[in-house]
């Protein structure tokens, strides 16, 4: 995530905040026909699945994570396909990894630990995820720890009651402090929560104040909403991403997450970067997928796509 | 495999094709030479001429179709008529049951017909797939329902007969569904001609008919040039003409069918306008800018091509429209992975680029993508044309391609009034996030279709048609289905008017002064006996009273100051009516017209208030009771009873319409749209109106009536012979309220004065009951500025009547559909 300028964030722009209009039916009729419009096969899909994996932020955000669960997902996470399949690609020599390992405060130890040497950031969840209903001065100690752990990437949470109630400079307030806090040491992905939020209006609202607040990614969802990662919401979200671009030069990066398990969607989220924002968006450090079971379902499509059989979910190692 | 890693690092997309194995499996089967579908069978003529079709984006030939004859069409008619006895008497749930099955049947074969479809047209794949066919199937399965429900809410109609049908290459599949279905759901049979380019797909639904077990004869299809088409259009047997093309060809069919009884339909070109207000949301109004005009490499009868913007946003929106377009793809129709495919013929490819060159020499600032395009095959990149004005003809004239053009506006009402400066009136779409925005331009927009932050969408559920000279005719909905009926009293008009023998019509020689008990054939006019009173011995003579003209709510005197003798039945003269001309006609259009825009319009007044004016009219009627009927005796020497009856069910016609005027304003659609698309009657405009000799006050007030009702204002040509009634009936107008203008009267002679009004091209509509030979040239005329028509090709109907005299009918002319798509969610 270092090969771009990192986004410095503005001043809240409200009027700009206020301009915005989004029309759930023209999104919803784009997002579904663009799937239809675009499709990869063969060598360049499996090109594409490969990629897929560059930008998966592995996940496990739950209660029973132990020290052992996050090892084991480690070491999925170094070999995500196994070194006969990536032979018979013919990328033998490539250095293919997940984008990252994202796991909660308390696991980030384990995971540094596991991952040391392999050059694949360990990703903190922080600030009262998934709710963001605890106190401040705790959110952004929470962001303190998860560095001084050694995670080098934040995914923080917005406190929605902004978004809800239209408070758009203590929203603004709030994630430039946790940027503040993430310094130098470590990128933020700024999670909207998207699922709790009232409109595809506010979802790129908040969109735009995250980025102004300094986010360095927008990211739609903890995984725990009831709704998560549509490429309604990506649609919308990506097209802010691309207002800012153009009015400050900044790139910043987009990571859906919740849901997508399929090599199906991955490749539909990739074709919607591809579209919306351009080949830039497909690389891990402006695009990543937080995701747990994605990674099997990509290795059965690799699999099918070198053998020409399809393949059992068993024969894929476990992460 | 050693490519992989070079496309890890690119990301490009590469091919992805459907595969053609199916299509080009039925080809073979067929030895790629097909025959015409006559009852159900292959039919090869003998010394047939065969037609080549090919494929667009690589120039293969496909196959080959014949180029019907005389007697191949005869044959095809004669199928037609023959199945028309059993299929029209057929149970509904009979035919409802076979349009299921083909509705059925296109499903089975939905991939085999899209491929077909895009390697015919060179149309993508994801559209054939997605939009076309699943269409298809729609389309049949909406009006399978109709079929099983006519014979409980058509029960006033029956079927008109043999259906010519006649379609372009554009929607080949489409096309052919939006006029076979209603067709024979009604109990028609049809001959339908698909378009030189593009004749496969209806060949290939052929089979699927057939497979689905449908009567020999309900449908037949036969391939041909346009010289086919004209020997459908024409043929004598034929009892409606249902077309799609160009206006071009639309006016020659109005032309050919003029006077002939047929029914004719016609869905035409367009220059649709996409309008887009600052409060839009931009990225969504982009892509439907895509939908709108790179659906279909543009070649879409309803295509957004006229881009509308609000000044301030302009700049923003053009800049993201043109990113937009860099991310078009253009390739092989049966790629999965483009967005256009190919140009259908090399001649149109010619056409487009011809005009993007005029666009460019009009002064226009041109914008094509730096994208890549097949090395051969007809294709074309997405063009934007931005910095013309109105004038343009690019911005005026219909490309029917990737072109579009561009124009900025400052207000709403700036917006509208470019919108409708054009004259056609197909479509249009509407991007606001602003409802009362949104809603009330979509009101005001002049065209048949309105999609509001959304755009080429379609429906078996919903009519679509144009106004304008985009045509006139419904396809889809209900409205739909009264292209393919007739009232169940009427018979199939057959006038005794040859065409060939159509002379000079319409002329007319003013009135001369004629003296006393000289009627002589063929005279105009004459002055009026003075009946002698007597006034304490000595002779009065009755007072002068010659009505005027009636215009604006004025009574004026006839431009040309010439005056007519109105004669009673024995020809003695019981009065006189100004004889008017052109001048007149033209001064009763412009008054018609000012009580449109007067504020508030005749057409934006509640229908509340219009039924308020029309019961007061009645009452006025009514409360002159006695002296209408008098005037009906003196004139036409009917029986004061007859006379007494005409004036009571003019009065009761008034209530019916009063009654009307507040409950005929359209539908809640059911169509496949999350939200709601209002199929709302508007009125047509300005109707002129021949009245019938019959019936003198019945007559006007039947067609009078209905057309006030709707909204629409009227220049009204009473009866030639007993006008007076008319001229009457003003002062009843004038003590009613009647806004000055929504009802005009010029008399005078009647031929001389329609000939004016189907001529003026700011007329929207001609009623005409009188002759057969007017009734020819009333439809002949209309082609010039497409006007509606309805005459009755000098075949009398009984007024009395409530079935003939009232009703849907005379609503239906009186009204044109507009459907607005408003989607709804936040």
């Amino acid at each position: 995530m270092t090969s771009h300028t990192r986004n410095p964030g503005m001043p809240l722009d409200l009027d700009w905040v206020m301009s915005a209009h989004v029309n759930r039916s023209a999104v919803e009729r784009r997002t579904a026909t663009l799937t239809k419009r675009r499709t990869v096969k063969k060598e360049w899909q499996a090109a594409w699945l490969l990629r897929a994996i560059t930008c998966i932020d592995l996940t496990t955000l739950s209660g029973d994570d132990t020290p052992g669960r996050v090892r084991r997902l480690c070491a999925k996470a170094k070999q995500p396909l196994r070194p006969d399949m990536l032979a018979r690609l013919g990328l033998d020599g490539e250095r293919v990894t997940v984008g990252a390992v994202c796991v909660y405060p308390n696991r980030v130890k384990d995971a540094v630990e596991a991952l040391r040497g392999s050059g694949i950031p360990v990703a903190s969840v922080a600030t009262g995820f998934p709710a963001g209903q605890t106190p401040l001065p705790q959110r952004i100690a929470e962001i303190e720890q998860a560095i001084e752990a050694g995670a080098k990437e934040i995914d923080v949470v917005i406190a929605r009651n902004y978004v809800l109630t239209g408070d758009w400079r203590a929203l603004y307030d709030e994630v430039r402090q946790f940027r503040q806090a993430c310094g130098e040491a470590a990128h933020m992905k700024t999670i909207l929560a998207t699922g709790d939020l009232g409109s595809l209006k506010q979802v790129y609202q908040a969109s735009l104040v995250a980025m102004m607040a300094g986010s360095d990614f927008i990211k739609t969802s903890t995984g725990k909403e009831t709704v998560n990662a549509t490429l309604d919401v990506g649609l919308v979200m990506l097209r802010a991403i691309r207002e800012y671009l153009e009015r400050t030069g900044y790139p910043v990066g987009f990571k859906p997450a919740g849901g997508i398990s399929k090599a199906k969607d991955a490749l539909a989220w990739q074709s919607l970067m591809k579209e919306e924002l351009g080949d830039e968006w497909l690389m891990p450090d402006l695009f990543r997928i937080g995701a747990s079971s994605l990674l099997t379902d990509l290795e059965r499509q690799l699999y099918h796509y070198i053998t020409g059989r399809y393949a059992a979910r068993h024969h894929m190692p476990l992460g | 495999m050693s490519n992989l890693l070079e496309l890890f690092k690119s990301m490009d997309y590469g091919p992805a094709p459907e595969s053609a194995s199916a299509v080009n499996a039925w080809l073979d089967e067929h030895g790629r030479k097909f025959g015409l579908f006559i009852n159900n069978q292959w039919v090869f003529p003998p010394q047939a001429k065969y037609f080549p079709s090919y494929d667009p984006s690589n120039g293969a030939l496909l196959g080959e179709t014949v180029q019907a004859g005389q007697p191949e069409v005869d044959a095809a008619v004669a199928a037609a008529r023959q199945a028309f006895a059993g299929w029209s008497q057929a149970p509904g749930v009979a035919r409802a049951r076979y349009l299921y099955a083909i509705a059925r049947n296109i499903q089975k074969h939905h991939r085999l017909l899209a491929v077909l479809e895009s390697m015919d047209n060179g149309k993508p794949i994801r559209e054939s797939r997605d939009i076309d066919v699943p269409l298809l199937a729609r389309h049949f399965y909406y009006y399978a329902g109709w079929a099983q429900l006519m014979e409980s809410e058509l029960r006033d109609y029956q079927p008109v007969g043999v259906v010519g049908q006649i379609i372009p290459w554009n929607f080949p599949l489409l096309m052919l569904a939006w006029k076979i279905a209603p067709a024979i759901a009604m109990g028609n049979t049809v001959v339908l001609k698909p378009a030189s380019y593009t004749r496969l797909s209806a060949l290939l639904f052929a089979e699927i008919v057939a497979e689905a077990g449908l009567p020999p004869g309900v449908i037949n299809i036969i391939t041909g040039s346009s010289q086919a088409g004209t020997m459908i259009v024409t043929h004598p047997d034929v009892d409606k003409i249902a077309f799609t093309g160009s206006t071009e060809v639309g006016r020659i069919l109005r032309r050919q069918t003029a006077g002939s009884g047929k029914k004719l339909s016609l869905e035409l070109g367009g220059k649709s306008p996409f309008l887009v207000f600052d409060d839009a949301d931009l990225d969504g109004a982009v892509e439907g800018v895509v939908d709108a005009i790179w659906f279909n490499q543009g070649q879409v009868c309803c295509a957004g091509s006229r881009l509308l913007v609000q000044e301030n946003v302009a700049e923003t929106f053009i800049r993201k429209l043109k990113r937009r377009m860099s991310k078009l793809r253009v390739g092989d129709p049966l790629d999965k992975c483009i967005d256009m495919g190919a140009i259908v013929d090399r001649s149109q490819w010619e056409t487009v680029d011809s005009w993007v060159r005029t666009g460019v020499s009009e002064g226009g600032e041109l914008f094509q993508p730096d994208i890549d395009l097949p090395e051969k095959g007809l294709f074309y990149k997405p063009t934007l044309i931005t910095g013309l004005d109105p004038a343009a003809s690019t911005v005026q004239e219909e490309i029917f391609g990737p072109v579009l053009v561009s124009l900025t506006f400052r207000t709403p009402a700036e917006a509208v009034e470019l919108a409708n400066n054009t004259r056609y009136g197909l479509a249009a779409s509407v991007w606001s996030d602003n409802i009362n925005l949104a809603l009330d331009v979509a009101s005001k927009i002049k065209a048949g279709t309105v999609w509001v932050n959304s755009t080429n969408l379609f429906d078996g559920a919903s009519g679509f048609g144009g106004y304008r000279e985009s045509g006139f005719g419904r396809e889809g909905g209900r409205e739909g289905l009264f292209e393919y009926l007739r009232p169940a009293w009427m018979p199939r008009p057959r006038p005794n008017f040859d065409p060939a023998a159509a002379g000079k019509w319409g002329e007319h020689t003013p009135a001369r002064p004629m003296m006393p008990g000289v009627v002589e054939p063929g005279a105009n006019g004459g002055s009026s006996q003075p009946v002698a009173e007597s006034a304490n011995g000595y002779a009065l003579p009755h007072v002068d009273r010659t009505p005027k003209m009636y215009i604006g709510g004025k009574q004026v005197r006839p431009d040309g100051a010439y005056t007519l003798a109105v004669l009673g039945k024995k020809g003695e003269v019981v009065g006189q009516v100004g004889d008017g001309n052109r001048k007149d006609i033209r001064d009763a259009v412009e008054a018609a017209h000012a009580a449109h825009t007067a504020k508030p319009g005749w057409a934006m007044r509640h229908g509340y208030n219009r039924s308020q004016i029309l019961y007061f009219i009645a009452e006025n009627l009514d409360a002159r009771n006695s002296e209408f009927v008098e005037r009906i005796v003196q004139m036409t020497g009917r029986s004061k009873k007859s006379a007494q009856a005409e004036v009571d069910m003019a009065v009761e016609r008034l209530f019916t319409y009063a009654a009307w005027a507040d409950k005929y304003g359209g539908a809640v659609q059911e169509t496949t749209l999350r939200g709601v698309t209002v199929a709302i009657n508007e009125p047509v405009g300005v109707i002129g109106i021949a009245c019938p000799d019959e019936y003198p006050l019945l007559g006007f007030v039947s067609l009078m009536a209905p057309a006030i009702a709707r909204g629409n204002t009227v220049v009204m040509v009473p009866s030639q012979r007993y006008p007076l009634s008319a001229t009457d009936f003003y002062q009843v107008l004038d003590t009613s309220d009647v806004p000055g203008g929504v009802v005009n009267i010029v008399t005078g002679n009647r031929d001389h004065l329609v000939k004016t009004l189907v001529q003026h091209e700011d007329v929207d509509a001609v009623w005409y009951f009188g002759s057969a030979e007017g009734s020819y040239h009333v439809e002949h005329e209309s082609a010039a500025n497409m006007k509606r028509t309805w005459v009755n090709y000098g075949m009398p109907r009984d007024w009395m009547s409530r079935e003939q005299g009232e009703g849907h009918e005379f609503l239906h002319e009186a009204t044109q559909v507009k459907n607005i798509w408003i989607p709804t969610g936040e």
